[in-house]
């Protein structure tokens, strides 16, 4: 008994002691202050060194929290346990959260900077008249390759994956709207197809790419393709742009049936504590050459049209990344389909993830 | 009678506990998966599991769970048995026990290495005249890995059964002029069966329900009910069917431990 005693209290002093640790260590992180602004965002989506800026620049104490999905994002924003200023979800969400009553509306006489981005990133369909939202980044969905594992092969159609020489050779995003996204493409649907009759169309068709796939995996791609672990990936423009700057024997496409056109805006969630300072930071990112440093730090292409002035040419000239007009208007951003679609789209994706070889 | 009020008032820390984090939570997940997609209430997500969808995803699970349990099993049991014949034994089972301090997600990308095209394993298999395999992403290398990373809860409750068995019995074994394979057939093994039975609790079920790594082992050409779960959960945002595969695996787990039956120890 006088064993377990001395135990009990140890624990309970042990507790004790790094709890007042902890809150040092908050302080002196300023952390405990009350001007904090809590950033919600994408793994390696933002220039550090622009938080640091921004965080000298107003006095505002910056706390960065990441997610790897929108709906992993989206659930936590739902429950509202945390408390966040900031997000930075893809179109189809922020719609969603419009819905769901999630956003709170901008003030734009707050964030003047606004007219820098380009006019063709604003009054998009999933936000009119950007009342919620603010561009952050955009790009798309195409194919990344490595030429020299595969001399010959081109990849200016979606079917060209189909080719029976590539077996085990493609990776493909663990995400559903992508791939039947990408199988609908190639039938010459729109990857917004809502029929059921052509969505079973686009699984049959999936289930013929299987020999020709390697795996299904999320940010590993990344590891995977540097590593040449696979010599075809269904990738991100972004993500296509950050492995290609490490291994320069890559190339990246956007096949002719067109492709997903995809954008980040920064929005406002119910949950933010400090709306001002959230508006503060949004016109700073917007700002042409915070958004230009940011850009070369990201790689992703930016809606900013005075940071796309002030980026280096390598970035801006490349055809790849800011694809001209007649690319970008094949190219369908992704509606959102209503829950029942959605989990269609999952079960038919999932049907497929178990079709074995 | 006051001597009992003070028995009492000690459970009730524990009854709270098993209340909050036990009962209420099995309730909710039943109570969800009584829900569909737009919040009506309906059977729907059980007849949903009924198609063959679902029911080649479970027999999937339990045909991968079979497996990591089978050859954690084959290899746990002669380890525990040296372990116990070694002269440190706390030391070995250390050893052993060490790499699972190791954080899971860590190992797993320590194996996309190993097991890469241009991997260690390759390296070996190229060396010595096989020639590269492809390893990575194939039901191979998803059980190598999930039997690495469950063995040392196996060997944990194997060791400690043949730890306790009174060297005695052996001894009187011996004397009755059994062999050796007769001993451990009559004698040792039916001694330390509980522990293989805890052994293969302790892996087959979590193995149900594994799903980080058929995503960065098996690349998602392994599909478990985890897997299903979390998707319905986090993508889909279909709580009531992610809930109700819950509740069957729940039903699954349940019926697996009164059959193994444990509880019925101290025989």
């Amino acid at each position: 008994m006088k064993k377990l005693l001395t135990a009990f209290v140890a624990i309970t002093l042990a507790s004790v002691l790094l709890l007042v640790l902890i809150n040092r260590l908050n302080a002196a992180q300023g952390y405990s202050g009350k001007d904090t602004l809590t950033l919600y965002n994408w793994g390696d989506y933002i220039d550090m060194d622009l938080i640091d800026q921004f965080e000298e620049e107003t006095g505002i104490t910056v706390i960065l929290e990441t997610f790897d999905s929108n709906e992993a994002m989206f659930t936590k924003i739902q429950q509202g346990g945390t408390s966040y200023d900031i997000a930075i979800p893809s179109e189809y969400m922020i719609e969603k959260m419009i819905e769901e009553d999630l956003l709170i509306p901008l003030d734009h006489e707050k964030i003047p900077n606004l007219k820098y981005i380009d006019e063709r990133f604003l009054d998009l369909p999933f936000d009119p008249g950007n009342k919620y939202s603010v561009p952050y980044f955009w790009g798309t969905v195409g194919i990344l390759y490595n030429p020299e594992m595969l001399p010959g092969k081109t990849f200016e159609s979606w079917n060209d994956l189909w080719d029976p020489d590539l077996k085990n050779s493609i990776l493909l995003i663990d995400g559903a709207r992508e791939v039947m996204g990408m199988a609908l493409n190639s039938l010459g649907y729109s990857l917004n197809d809502t029929d059921p009759e052509h969505l079973q169309e686009a699984l049959a068709k999936l289930r013929k790419l299987t020999p020709n796939v390697r795996a299904i995996v999320g940010d590993e791609n990344k590891l995977l393709m540097l590593n040449n672990e696979a010599s075809i990936a269904l990738v991100w423009s972004g993500d296509a742009r950050d492995i290609m700057w490490d291994n320069e024997d890559l190339d990246y496409v956007v096949p002719k049936e067109g492709s997903n056109l995809w954008f980040d805006n920064m929005v406002i969630p119910k949950t933010a504590k400090n709306v001002e300072a959230a508006h503060q930071f949004i016109n700073f990112m917007l700002d042409p050459e915070i958004a230009a440093a940011n850009t070369e730090y990201v790689g992703y292409s930016t809606p900013n049209k005075a940071a796309f002035e002030l980026i280096s040419e390598e970035l801006s000239g490349d055809e790849r990344f800011y694809p001209p007009p007649e690319i970008t208007d094949r190219l369908e951003v992704y509606e959102n389909l209503g829950k029942e679609m959605l989990s269609l789209y999952n079960e038919l994706f999932l049907q497929f993830k178990m079709h074995k070889k | 009678m006051n001597h009992k009020f003070i028995r009492n008032l000690y459970a009730v820390p524990y009854v709270i506990w098993i209340l909050l984090f036990v009962i209420a939570p099995i309730i909710l997940v039943l109570y969800y998966s009584f829900f569909d997609i737009h919040g009506n209430f309906s059977l729907v997500n059980y007849e949903r599991f009924f198609t063959p969808v679902y029911l080649k995803l479970t027999l999937d699970s339990f045909w991968y769970a079979f497996l990591i349990t089978f050859f954690s099993l084959i290899v746990a049991y002669p380890t525990a048995y040296l372990l116990t014949k070694t002269r440190h034994k706390q030391l070995w089972l250390l050893l052993i026990i060490v790499p699972s301090w190791i954080n899971l997600l860590l190992k797993a990308y320590a194996f996309m290495g190993i097991f890469g095209t241009y991997g260690a394993a390759n390296n070996f298999l190229e060396f010595i005249g096989i020639g590269a395999k492809q390893i990575l992403f194939t039901d191979f290398s998803f059980v190598f890995v999930s039997v690495y990373i469950f063995i040392p809860f196996m060997i944990l409750p194997i060791f400690n059964a043949l730890n306790n068995i009174n060297p005695a019995l052996i001894e009187a074994a011996n004397d009755l002029g059994a062999s050796k394979f007769m001993t451990f057939r009559r004698v040792i093994f039916p001694l330390t069966l509980d522990g293989v039975k805890t052994g293969c609790q302790v892996v087959f079920i979590p193995s149900l329900s594994l799903f980080m790594l058929t995503r960065l082992i098996a690349g998602n050409r392994v599909i478990t009910l985890g897997t299903a779960i979390e998707q319905h959960f986090l993508v889909t945002q279909d709580w009531g069917m992610g809930a109700t595969i819950s509740v069957f695996l729940f039903l699954i787990m349940f019926i697996i431990v009164r059959f193994t039956g444990i509880g019925k120890r101290g025989a």
